[in-house]
């Protein structure tokens, strides 16, 4: 064994320098560019949009005790909550048959399932104006079928924008729920089964506990994701449907207001940054990454 | 600062005696050397990102149907006569581009179809304008000098721009919902008429809104007194609405879909879906309100290719084409050049080629109260 990989001969360098690509990138392209932003958040913007250097409190105080930011935060979160609750509920049942179905074709329905991201996010969100729209696909069939007189006003409203954020977050909760159940030892449920349970009590004893951690996993990958989200809420939302990542969008492009938007932004990565670490914290963050395997 | 520049400065400073020969050479090698060491790649990757290199200029605009004439009528046929290539962007709002501008380096962006006087005003006071020599356009000489002179106090008298067309926004309406006769009986007021709740749109853009919100609440737009009445008749508008649309192919899907039945809207993008085949009235209400666009150099841009390309799309011809492929009137002079039928049946055209019956926003009022107003629609219209 060559020196350098000793304990004894002091310390190992090669785990860093494999790891140095990475550890670059990441500085590179996450840690310096976060950097800027935590001192843009301290900067004031002028009259002219040009910006004031210096050490400023003046944004973070805006934005941590002014109630329209607080609002508007409640309001993601609980939008954001919404949609990974009914992804949970509605995307437990394709991975439950994709894991369990004894099809040789699973490879092809995984893919099946991939197949939203070959498709831009932005064109997946349009689509639903041309489904539920006064023209759509929707009204135009209740009208072909004679159900309505007149079409139905179905967008521009926050059930819309839940709509969007499902169709968005779906695959991404299938997979880490499917990556769960199919690490699940078949013989425990067989042996629930020998014991007396019926189907749905091994389901509800065993497999169901067993496939939380994925569960759990998507739900965080959901709601950060839904939380940090603005092109949703901007195609499908209506007036009031506002989300943080819009105040964000705004301040930054519409108020050329860099310092305000900076300070907006940490707020957010903050309060997803500290869920993310309570997760990891007691579920262990490890469960995401095996859905990406 | 490209190398030509930098190495005329370190020649001016030479010579000036700010520098010794022994510290010239010695900046002169080292530049040199860092050119050579840099040189290759870097060289190539910011002319591909900057595409300022005077073989090229790049050209921001609003997309739909206006880039679409620019690609047809202007920058193709300019591209064959000149050799210089036009890379062709587009926009969804002036903002959204100021942001990208910001956080570009100088000389990515080189010529904007920038809205109005207070954009151009703007962009100066960001330090982001250029000054032309206007001996290179001849074609200046036939602008309609209003609109030149709105942009002169601003940068001093040069200009960092030329006109190139005018337009209004006024109220777009659904026929089959909304008689002539009715639009022009409410004006401003249909924008607010509850009857439409639901079916009235509005653009997400805080100086529209409040011009209109003014002239609901009975005041001048360049002079508001009663800021209060303003934003109260903000939310009553919010409240009736199905959307604030963000651009004009937005605006367009929205009407021709029929999601809404009233929204203002831009001129030029109505009579597009009149040429569709959509029943949609305009109505430019008393007091509405009217804008001027312009090709806007930025600073750090190849002001001959630049100059060249405006002077080009300034000809008669080209402007006419253009005027026709998008809907609104150029900015030449129906004084000084002739007009076609098409263009002179334009919304908004003024055959006098003094603009006086039109008004524009006063871009020193609005852009005194640009950080206020703007942060506070943004709430207003966010429900609050």
């Amino acid at each position: 064994m060559a020196a350098s990989a000793s304990p004894a001969a002091g310390f190992d360098r090669r785990p860093w320098l494999l790891l140095s690509p990475a550890l670059a990138s990441v500085t590179l392209l996450l840690v310096i560019p976060t950097l800027f932003i935590v001192v843009y958040s301290f900067w004031l913007r002028t009259a002219t949009g040009a910006e004031q250097v210096g050490f400023f409190l003046d944004n973070w105080e805006e934005v941590l005790t002014d109630r329209f930011y607080r609002d508007i935060l409640l309001q993601t979160l609980r939008i954001a909550a919404i949609s990974t609750v009914i992804c949970a509920l509605v995307g437990y049942i394709p991975a439950y048959f994709i894991a369990y179905t004894p099809t040789r074709h699973k490879a092809l329905l995984l893919l099946l399932l991939m197949l939203p991201f070959w498709v831009s996010y932005i064109i997946r969100t349009m689509s639903w104006i041309n489904i539920l729209g006064v023209s759509g696909a929707v009204n135009s069939a209740l009208l072909w079928a004679g159900l309505v007189d007149e079409p139905i006003q179905m967008l521009y409203n926050e059930a819309t924008v839940i709509l969007g954020l499902v169709h968005f977050l779906l695959p991404f909760m299938i997979l880490n729920i499917y990556v769960s159940l199919d690490g699940i030892d078949r013989s425990l449920t067989d042996a629930a089964r020998s014991l007396g349970c019926t189907g749905w009590q091994a389901f509800r004893e065993v497999t169901l506990p067993l496939s939380v951690p994925g569960l759990a996993a998507g739900s965080l990958l959901c709601f950060v994701l839904g939380a940090g989200t603005y092109i949703t809420p901007m195609v499908l939302g209506g007036p009031t449907n506002a989300m943080f990542a819009n105040l964000v969008f705004e301040a930054i492009v519409t108020q050329l207001n860099w310092p305000l938007g900076s300070a907006l932004s940490l707020l957010l990565l903050a309060l997803l940054g500290a869920l993310v670490m309570v997760y990891s914290r007691f579920l262990g963050i490890d469960q995401i990454a095996k859905s990406f395997r | 600062m490209d190398d030509t520049k930098r190495y005329e400065r370190l020649l001016e400073r030479y010579r000036n005696g700010d520098i010794d020969r022994r510290g010239f050479l010695g900046l002169i090698g080292a530049a040199g050397l860092a050119a050579g060491l840099v040189g290759g790649p870097m060289t190539m990757l910011a002319r591909q990102a900057r595409a300022a290199t005077p073989d090229q200029v790049r050209f921001d605009g609003w997309g739909g149907v206006v880039s679409e004439a620019f690609r047809e009528y202007a920058f193709e046929p300019y591209t064959a006569k000149t050799g210089i290539a036009v890379v062709d962007g587009t926009f969804g709002g002036a903002d959204e581009y100021l942001a990208r501008v910001k956080a570009s380096q100088p000389g990515e962006f080189n010529i904007a179809h920038l809205s109005g006087v207070f954009d151009y005003a703007r962009y100066h006071n960001l330090g982001l304008s250029t000054t032309l020599n206007e001996d290179n356009i001849p074609n200046l000489k036939l602008v309609i000098t209003a609109l030149m002179d709105a942009f002169r106090p601003i940068t001093g008298g040069a200009l960092s721009a030329a006109p190139y067309d005018y337009g209004t926004t006024g109220i777009a309406y659904n026929r089959k919902h909304v008689s002539d006769d009715e639009a022009r009986a409410q004006g401003a007021n249909l924008l607010v008429n509850p009857d439409f709740k639901g079916k009235i749109g509005g653009w997400g853009e805080w100086k529209t809104r409040i011009w209109y919100a003014a002239l609901q609440t009975g005041q001048d737009p360049n002079g508001i007194e009663d800021m209060d009445a303003v934003w109260d008749k903000l939310r009553e508008h919010r409240d009736l609405l199905l959307k604030y649309w963000n651009s004009g192919a937005e605006l367009m899907s929205l009407l021709a879909e029929e999601e809404i039945y009233v929204t203002e809207a831009w001129s030029g993008r109505v009579k597009a879906l009149q040429e569709q085949g959509h029943d949609i009235g305009y109505l430019d209400p008393p007091g509405g309100l009217a804008w001027q666009e312009c090709l806007f150099v930025i600073k750090g841009s190849p002001m001959a290719a630049c100059e060249e390309l405006l002077n080009f799309m300034l000809e008669p011809e080209v402007a006419i084409a253009v005027a026709e492929g998008q809907n609104y009137p150029p900015a030449l002079d129906p004084t000084k050049v002739e007009l076609t039928d098409k263009v002179r049946a334009l919304p908004a055209f003024d055959p006098t080629g003094t603009l006086e019956s039109l008004n524009f926003f006063d871009p020193d009022y609005w852009n005194s109260h640009e950080g206020e107003w703007s942060k506070t629609f943004g709430r207003v219209q966010k429900g609050y």
